[in-house]
């Protein structure tokens, strides 16, 4: 083997690679044989239904693991990494409503929102973004810019604790203003929708869905090996350590502030590309992707799952999005209770979340 | 007023060529501490005020390479706010203050007086409680500390080897695994000295390490401390007599701001001086 392939197969022990080869399998193999092979009139058939939930589930893991790293390890809580999933939205967005092309309600070149403003051309922003490249250019690159000079300058200033959380969800709060005002040029409260292709795959084939969903599974599987890698490595030891006394690794010689920055803005990358994930499956983005109470929702999704873990963030992610497209069909009016009552619940008894349950009952038995 | 005359580079460039240190005896890295004197730390004529409160007062010390020192004294005599001035948290009103021959502490941020080979420890330890004792020692070791190089950082076999060294010196090597906020007062206080210890400090200064130790403990840090003088050289400050007899080769007593005695334990116990103000036996 390889130094790379050693130093990926140490990152779990046995029953951890079981686990997620179950957990690869399922989703590679069982869900596009029960969707694409199984027809529609057995039993047995995964409906659209279910591929596009789960694959959206699966982009909130993304994100609920880009918090984890930030909050759980560096101890960094951001309540507003719903802007870079928005922002990464947002991107791959662009692209898909160029790949409209005249298909739109009024048939013309540019997209309807901007018929309908009656602009003559795209604004400067667009520029470029009928490419595919240039668009998944800037999912990575602008969720990233921003959490780069964010943090540059909120980091360099020990702006620390609540203080950091509020100033996140203000920035969080000002974008969506700001991407609510049609002058902006991103459809204003509408946002985009109606996409018709990506990369001249109609975009509604239960195949092309089918695609979306494994690209996500393994962004998935990719961004948990890539955390687990960080966090095992001698640079996850400092990160925790100065989640537990900054001061105290400042005095030991290590720059905290470039820490910092690296696991801030690599987290706003990984919630860019689970944004760009999201849009073609889910069909619409628009400014509430970025509403503050969004950005909290996340990190409800890693307290519950269990901080510091990883896998408990996907847990968490996966049991309360569960949940909540349970109870948001079944008790529309209650689902809010619910979550705020779990998100209590799991303060005063789970500090360390269904993970921290289940590492205890497998010690005690 | 007379507008500024820009020099030309031209005359400038040629005087600062001229002599390039064909005077000096040896030579002088930057950044190296400079022994050649048999000296690791000069203080002379240290002056520092607080609102008018006189901390200290004309303050001067010697410490030679190698040697173990203890400085003693009423509280308030000063001893804190001379490691403060020492390590670079506070900037003396007057006085220098020097590591080795060349390196003005003074002039230095905290950062860089400690990377220039000065390891201090706090009265409280502070000790990273959810790492083992292994890794509490990794993260101290002197390496390579920006983010790129700790991403792909291994332990090599001498890393391996320096921190079970360290280890048996400050007797946690049966711990070596164990979580370290689960570690008794006293051994999370060695915890942190070894901690000192792996970022090879030329010079430790060591406030109140036996505070809260059991008498086992402290018997077993007077130990270490004198295990380590000769290849560290250490400043110690304390107020348990008893661990400072143990120790002590050379004793230095501060009252309000100034050295009012030197010299060994039985000599200074017995200085009229210090009996008054400090000893009062």
């Amino acid at each position: 083997m390889g130094p790379i392939a050693t130093t990926i197969s140490r990152l779990y022990g046995t029953r951890g690679w079981i686990a997620l080869g179950a957990f690869a399998a399922v989703l590679f193999i069982v869900f596009p044989v029960f969707s694409l092979l199984v027809p529609p009139s057995s039993p047995f058939h995964v409906s659209q239904y279910w591929v596009t939930l789960i694959g959206k589930i699966m982009c909130y893991a993304i994100v609920a693991l880009a918090m984890d790293l930030v909050w759980g390890y560096a101890g960094i809580l951001s309540l507003g990494h719903g802007l870079f999933f928005a922002l990464g939205g947002y991107a791959m967005g662009m692209y898909l409503m160029r790949q409209i092309g005249r298909e739109g309600q009024y048939q013309a070149d540019l997209p309807d929102f901007m018929v309908f403003l009656d602009w003559k051309e795209y604004p400067w922003h667009w520029w470029g973004t009928e490419h595919f490249w240039y668009a998944m250019l800037l999912v990575v690159v602008v969720p990233g810019l921003l959490a780069y000079v964010f943090g540059y300058f909120a980091f360099r200033s020990r702006v620390k604790g609540v203080y950091f959380s509020i100033i996140t969800q203000a920035l969080t709060f000002a974008a969506m203003l700001l991407f609510f005002r049609n002058a902006t040029g991103f459809g204003g409260n509408n946002g985009f929708t109606d996409f018709k292709r990506i990369l001249g795959f109609t975009i509604a084939t239960p195949e092309t869905r089918m695609a979306l969903f494994a690209i996500t599974g393994a962004t998935l599987i990719g961004a948990l090996l890539l955390g687990r890698w960080l966090v095992t490595s001698r640079f996850g030891r400092v990160l925790m350590a100065i989640r537990d006394a900054e001061q105290r690794v400042a005095f030991c010689g290590y720059n905290t502030v470039n820490y910092k920055l690296f696991i801030w803005t690599l987290s706003a990358v990984l919630c860019g590309i689970a944004g760009a994930l999201y849009v073609p499956q889910v069909g619409i983005i628009n400014p509430s992707e970025m509403s503050p109470a969004n950005s909290i929702e996340i990190a409800i999704w890693v307290a519950v799952g269990g901080r510091g873990t990883l896998a408990g963030a996907i847990v968490g992610a996966g049991v309360v999005n569960g949940a909540k497209s349970f109870f948001t069909q079944a008790f529309p009016e209650y689902w809010l209770y619910v979550l705020g009552l779990a998100f209590i619940l799991v303060t005063l008894f789970m500090p360390h979340g269904l993970v921290g349950i289940l590492r205890k009952w497998r010690a005690t038995t | 007023m007379k507008p500024v005359e820009a020099i030309p580079l031209e005359e400038s460039a040629p005087a600062a060529q001229d002599d390039t240190g064909t005077r000096y005896t040896h030579p002088v890295t930057p950044g190296e501490v400079d022994l050649s004197h048999g000296a690791i730390l000069y203080l002379e004529d240290i002056s520092v005020s607080f609102e008018g409160f006189r901390a200290l007062n004309k303050l001067s010390l010697m410490i030679e390479v190698g040697e173990l020192r203890c400085v003693i004294g009423p509280n308030g005599a000063g001893k804190t706010t001379m490691m403060d001035v020492i390590t670079g948290r506070t900037r003396p009103d007057a006085g220098s203050c020097f590591f080795g021959q060349t390196i003005d502490l003074t002039r230095l941020s905290e950062a860089e007086i400690a990377h220039a080979g000065i390891g201090r420890k706090f009265q409280k330890p502070t000790i990273f409680e959810h790492h083992t004792v292994f890794e509490n020692l990794e993260l101290a070791m002197k390496a390579d500390k920006t983010v790129r190089r700790t991403l792909f950082a291994r332990l090599s076999s001498e890393e391996r080897d320096r921190i079970a060294e360290t280890l048996q010196l400050i007797r946690l090597s049966d711990r070596a695994g164990r979580v370290a906020g689960l570690l008794s007062h006293g051994q999370k206080q060695w915890l942190e000295i070894g901690m000192l210890l792996m970022q090879e400090p030329k010079l430790l200064l060591l406030d109140e390490p036996v505070a809260g130790m059991s008498d086992e403990e402290t018997e077993r840090t007077a130990e270490l401390f004198v295990a380590l003088a000769g290849a560290h050289s250490l400043v110690v400050v304390e107020h348990d007599m008893a661990f400072i007899e143990r120790i002590a080769r050379k004793v230095t007593v501060l009252h309000e701001g100034a050295v009012i005695a030197e010299g060994p334990m039985a000599q200074v116990q017995n200085d009229p001086r210090v009996i008054e103000v400090y000893l009062g036996r």
